[in-house]
């Protein structure tokens, strides 16, 4: 839903299976079971079991307003296939990534190696560059939507101050089709940027000191070893940054319900935004079902792939 | 925060040059620190003129006003009306009485399940335990439509349990919990099981305190991910007397409209809890998150 919420912890599960797969010796007993079974119970009832519902509900009619069920194939994933409106929401679900997960990347490095460099101010600028990431998404839209306001808001008074813009052509922000996703990025990079800063710094700490000296040695300038040793040991770092951010995008929602209503002429309409008008707004449970799995099936696909890659580097 | 106030003038740059070795360095010293000042007073921008804004008359606040970033009539208007109205301390306190109940919660199963997983072998076993892996992958967003069929069939929509449930099951928070307790040494338990302790016993008296930062910044994080949900409140909870804090802003009080001072006032309220959750356990956050990438 929103770029943060997620704990994106998943790296963990490679190691957890590791684990898994080793077992030590440990009593056999049914104790255990006892311990895990509350979990699990809620697991099922509320993963598991909603998963199964779902792709049930997809191959039926089944609507909001709870009159009769009945099954209709493949019907509702025919329409969802041939649905262009679906299309653009994926399309924007695009947009919104291509645009915001490079400089929610480097963005965070350029912070990350000041913070690095500047220790003393590590409290306070720590402090300033993550503290937004804790906002609830509400709080977060509605300064930036006054914020964006055309006549009179912060952002056209500081552009039309510096020259920027001309005060006659003042841009419209989120009224305009062509600004509007934009402006819900800038807002998405201020707002989440904090976290991938954290990830970023803790990297760049734990690169021994002794790397830098030796290169010092050599000659190498700051900047030969910035390129020649930070950003190349920050590299699957960025790896984990981007396919954490991937997910994070196919779930986008929040900001744009808030920010645009999906609007202008649904240029920032994105795929769960469908999915919940599909639902909630036209009643369709069963289509929207199909519509969910859809999305379902590709954030598994990119889950997967991390999955993949960072059971492989734990190796 | 002394360097940056050296930083700017010249003199002092001057004053470190005689020193050989640090005058060298306090050339880009300054360059850092000035740039970093810069981009983190522009990165709070959005938090300082809303909070400027919250302190300000409606008619000063409105648009087409110049802007000002010190209010020339410092005025309590905006945070009155919404405590006349009383909307904000009813969503907060749903917001409070839902994330407890999560957090609470999902440390009890977490806990539990990660201490059978981590010292106990039983039947099918890897089984559930992969059966868990598979629903790190599964995304919650995607689940909504047929979660709310469910919450509704459970008569549980528009009611604190409805609200929290179905974001108590987090798959991830048992691996981290599991992984921290295989690091344990067993030598504790086996003595306690000598003395005769059960298995309950051991957990809470010997594995969960040793477990407690851990503990504590699964509850954080499951915390903060909790009161900052969106979607799921936004479709559970219809009644706004039910509504969570940040539904209840963005649906109820966006529509605030032109009153600016009121709005900013709301987003400054709506802000404060976790910013103050965050200014108390920053070094846990900080850390949580750097655990992250560090594994």
């Amino acid at each position: 839903m929103t770029v943060k919420t997620e704990t994106p912890d998943e790296a963990s599960a490679a190691t957890a299976r590791q684990e898994a797969l080793a077992p030590q010796k440990k009593p056999r007993s049914l104790a255990g079971l006892w311990f895990v079974l509350p979990f699990f119970a809620a697991y099922v009832l509320f993963l598991v079991w909603p998963t199964i519902l779902g792709l049930y509900y997809s191959f039926t009619d089944k609507s909001l307003t709870g009159r009769p069920v009945s099954w209709i194939g493949l019907d509702n994933w025919a329409e969802a296939f041939g649905d262009q409106r679906a299309w653009d929401a994926l399309w924007n679900t695009a947009v919104f990534t291509l645009y915001s997960t490079p400089p929610l990347v480097i963005i965070a490095i350029i912070l990350a190696l000041l913070v690095n460099r500047a220790r003393k101010m590590g409290w306070f600028l720590r402090m300033a560059f993550f503290a937004p990431f804790v906002l609830p998404v509400s709080v977060v839209t509605m300064i930036w939507m006054w914020m964006y306001q055309p006549d009179g808001g912060l952002v056209n008074h500081y552009l039309q101050l510096l020259g920027i813009q001309s005060p006659e052509a003042a841009t419209l922000w989120l009224q305009d089709e062509n600004t509007a996703m934009m402006a819900v990025v800038m807002t998405t990079v201020w707002w989440t940027v904090g976290f991938n800063f954290l990830l970023y710094l803790a990297a760049i700490q734990s690169i021994q000191p002794e790397v830098y000296e030796a290169a010092a040695i050599d000659g190498a300038n700051w900047w030969q070893q910035l390129w020649g040793i930070t950003l190349p040991l920050l590299k699957k770092t960025t790896g984990l940054v981007i396919v954490l951010q991937l997910i994070a995008s196919l779930r986008i929602f929040d900001q744009m319900y808030l920010m645009t209503a999906g609007g202008p002429n649904r240029a920032t309409e994105v795929a769960i935004h469908y999915i919940y008008i599909a639902g909630f707004e036209g009643f369709r449970i069963g289509y929207a079902s199909a519509l969910s799995y859809v999305l379902f099936v590709l954030i598994l696909i990119v889950s997967i792939v991390q999955f993949r890659i960072f059971s492989r580097e734990e190796d | 925060m002394t360097a940056l106030k050296e930083a700017p003038t010249p003199e002092s740059g001057e004053k470190r040059a005689l020193k050989p070795r640090r005058g060298r360095l306090s050339v880009g010293a300054v360059i850092v620190y000035v740039s970093a000042t810069v981009l983190a007073l522009f990165w709070l921008v959005p938090l300082l003129w809303a909070l400027s804004t919250s302190f300000k008359t409606e008619q000063a606040a409105s648009l087409g006003q110049p802007i000002r970033w010190i209010p020339e009539d410092w005025s309590l208007d905006g945070y009155k009306v919404l405590f006349e109205r009383g909307e904000h301390l009813t969503w907060m306190l749903n917001s409070t009485i839902v994330s407890t109940i999560v957090t609470v919660l999902t440390l009890i199963l977490c806990v539990l399940a990660a201490y059978g997983f981590s010292r106990f072998d039983f039947p099918y076993k890897n089984v559930i335990f992969a059966s868990i892996i598979a629903g790190l992958m599964v995304p919650g967003q995607a689940l909504i439509i047929p979660m709310f069929d469910l919450v509704n069939a459970l008569h549980l929509s528009n009611t604190y349990w409805g609200l929290a449930l179905p974001q108590v099951v987090a798959p991830v928070m048992v691996f981290i919990l599991k992984r921290f307790f295989d690091g344990i040494p067993r030598d504790y338990e086996e003595a306690a099981k000598i003395d005769g302790a059960g298995h309950f016993r051991i957990l809470w008296s010997i594995i969960i305190p040793l477990a407690g930062p851990i503990m504590a910044a699964v509850g954080i994080f499951t915390f903060i991910g909790s009161w900052n949900n969106f979607l799921w409140p936004l479709i559970a909870a219809t009644d706004p007397s039910m509504m969570t804090l940040p539904v209840g802003l963005g649906t109820v009080a966006g529509g605030y409209g032109l009153f600016y001072a009121q709005t900013m006032a709301s987003a400054v309220l709506g802000a404060l809890p976790l910013l103050i959750v965050f200014l108390i356990f920053q070094k846990r956050i900080v850390e949580g998150v750097a655990g992250v990438g560090l594994k």
